[in-house]
């Protein structure tokens, strides 16, 4: 089931579009679910297609389309890291192996407690700022240092 | 001032808000046209005269393009904005979105105003959601202020505008894609024609331009499309924003003339990070071929100098590149990119993007065989140009650009089995 908040998000998704196009709202509601749950499974999906009117197999299309839908946990702070060209010249395989030692995990793994995720972007247009990761697809924390990023990591284990 | 037009609000502590944005003549444009029940005509003949061209990377003629929208259906109609900048290295109109959010909506709401259009959509980089928040908070604060909404400025005159957040599919940066996307469907592009003005977002006639692209109409409705046009070059109108990004020591966007000289750029950027020597310039965003570093530092930014080079001005993302960069492992990169965001609808660019990254792959890590140049070349010709959109040339163009001006680096690599440049 669907909560009350990511159903009155939706709600006021549909707002945006014409009362017959219900489906524009897919995007969006995929997005409410994993802001909530962190992840998107498979019953998730068929809630969506009933409250959007649209075939399961399309929600699953979309969710499996866009690269930011996570489809399995991937941890309380996702971490995604750009490694696109602007991000690679200005150091973005650094940021990987710091990232990766502090953590205790490679790309696509979440830590054992489930507090980290770490994952590899794509570009993801603010490169006048590499290198850079983004925490939980909402925050974009650029121009990293080791020492910026001992930081974020400082602040993330309070909460 | 260094910011004249796109960024002018950019001097306020808080540069989004409605009222820095009208201490800087915001809102003028609309007023008047709207006052003046300035025709369609004569704004599309304003637009023209500006000189202004498509800033999202085709460069096609703004003017041109709105000419093209049915004058007299009957039926629902739409307004699109790409924001969907994901071209690597481009990041400009993210700076619109955060810091210039009226301009944006003061330039949608005159083309729909222009086109006879009551709903746009702006569709948002998923990556960037804080410019996605910024947008939503500036659309109310507009809809509250009369700026958009049933009755803009008391005139009857009807536009409302909404966001949409992307999630992650660089193939939505192509404007069939994105009407597809905000269908609530995977990001396949159409086939064109028919093209969006005639049938576009929901079927119904439709115009899509770049952000940057309405954040130029304002000013342009505001001080006349001649005084725009005269700030460029012929060809190439009006100022643009360009990110430059990579091994340089102040990377940002600057807003320039078209036609300031790169040399000119590179400067306001800090040049070489390091002092380092200069080695490649990407002039456009990733797609558009690689020159090197002394061609580059005797052109201009404008769309005809860089074409003349043998690449193109694209999106304005100038990505820097100093001697220590490997240009295998640059190109390996970008290919990778193109593999992994083909949306897999044509043959040639799904099976031709991953076969030309595993061979890049194969050069860097050592592997590569000496016929593996020319049978990467064979790959792109198979791809560009056969695919239904320009997915498949973005990612041919770089692999013959990098080969065109760093043959010899791929070659020492596939003799030596380590990289040319000590990193």
């Amino acid at each position: 089931m669907l909560s009350d908040q990511i159903q009155t998000q939706i709600n006021r998704e549909l707002g945006k579009y014409p009362a017959n196009q219900k489906q524009s709202a897919v995007m969006a509601a995929l997005r409410f679910v994993q802001d909530e749950k962190g992840w998107i499974s498979d019953d998730d999906m068929a809630d969506i297609a009933v409250v959007l009117d649209m075939p399961q197999m399309s929600v699953y299309e979309v969710a499996t389309f866009y690269h930011m839908y996570n489809l399995k946990p991937m941890g309380k702070h996702m971490l995604t890291v750009c490694t696109n060209i602007s991000c690679m010249l200005c150091g973005s395989a650094e940021t990987v192996a710091h990232l990766s030692k502090r953590l205790g995990i490679g790309l696509g793994e979440v830590t054992a407690d489930g507090k980290y995720g770490l994952r590899e972007g794509e570009c993801m247009g603010a490169c006048v700022d590499a290198p850079m990761f983004t925490i939980n697809n909402k925050k974009l924390c650029g121009r990293l240092t080791n020492e910026k990023i001992d930081q974020i990591l400082a602040e993330l284990d309070k909460q | 001032m260094n910011a004249p037009i796109l960024l002018n609000t950019s001097h306020f502590e808080q540069p989004w808000t409605l009222g820095n944005y009208l201490k800087v003549g915001g809102y003028q444009a609309l007023r008047r046209i709207i006052e003046s029940k300035m025709s369609a005509d004569e704004i599309i003949a304003e637009v023209k005269l500006s000189g202004l061209r498509g800033r999202g990377g085709a460069g096609f003629p703004t003017g041109l393009k709105w000419s093209f929208m049915p004058k007299n259906y009957e039926g629902d109609k739409y307004l699109v904005c790409n924001s969907d900048e994901g071209e690597p290295g481009t990041c400009k109109d993210r700076d619109i979105l955060r810091f210039n959010p009226h301009s944006l909506i003061e330039g949608m709401a005159i083309a729909a105003y222009t086109m006879k259009v009551k709903v746009g959509y702006n569709y948002v980089h998923g990556e960037i959601y804080e410019a996605y928040e910024r947008m939503e908070e500036a659309c109310e604060e507009a809809r509250k202020a009369g700026y958009l909404g049933n009755n803009i400025l008391g005139s009857g005159f009807e536009f409302d505008l909404h966001n949409h957040l992307g999630y992650g599919a660089y193939v939505c940066g192509e404007e069939t894609a994105l009407l597809e996307s905000l269908e609530g469907k995977k990001g396949q592009p159409r086939f064109k024609p028919p093209f969006p003005a005639s049938f576009g977002l929901y079927g119904k006639p439709t115009t899509i331009n770049n952000t940057e692209t309405f954040a130029s109409i304002p000013y342009i409705i505001r001080e006349g499309g001649k005084k725009f046009a005269d700030m460029g070059v012929p060809n190439s109108g009006g100022v643009k924003l360009f990110s430059v990004s990579g091994h340089v020591n102040n990377p940002g966007n600057f807003e320039v003339p078209l036609g300031t000289p790169f040399k000119k750029l590179l400067e306001m950027a800090g040049g070489v990070r390091n002092g380092n020597k200069l080695k490649a310039v990407i002039p456009g965003g990733s797609s558009m071929p690689v020159l090197p570093g002394e061609i580059m530092m005797d052109l201009n930014m404008d769309f005809d100098s860089i074409a003349k080079a043998g690449s193109y001005l694209g999106t304005g993302a100038v990505i820097v590149m100093d001697e220590t960069t490997c240009m295998v492992k640059a190109l390996e990169r970008l290919s990778y990119f193109y593999f992994e965001e083909s949306c897999g609808q044509c043959t040639p660019c799904r099976e031709g993007t991953g076969w030309l990254y595993r061979i890049v792959h194969r050069i860097e890590t050592g592997e590569g065989r000496p016929e593996d140049l020319d049978l990467l070349l064979s790959l792109c010709e198979n791809i560009a140009g056969r695919t239904i959109c320009a997915l498949g040339d973005a990612a041919a163009w770089p692999v013959q650009g990098f080969l065109k001006h760093y043959r010899s680096e791929f070659e020492y690599h596939i003799e030596h089995k380590r990289c040319l440049v000590k990193a």
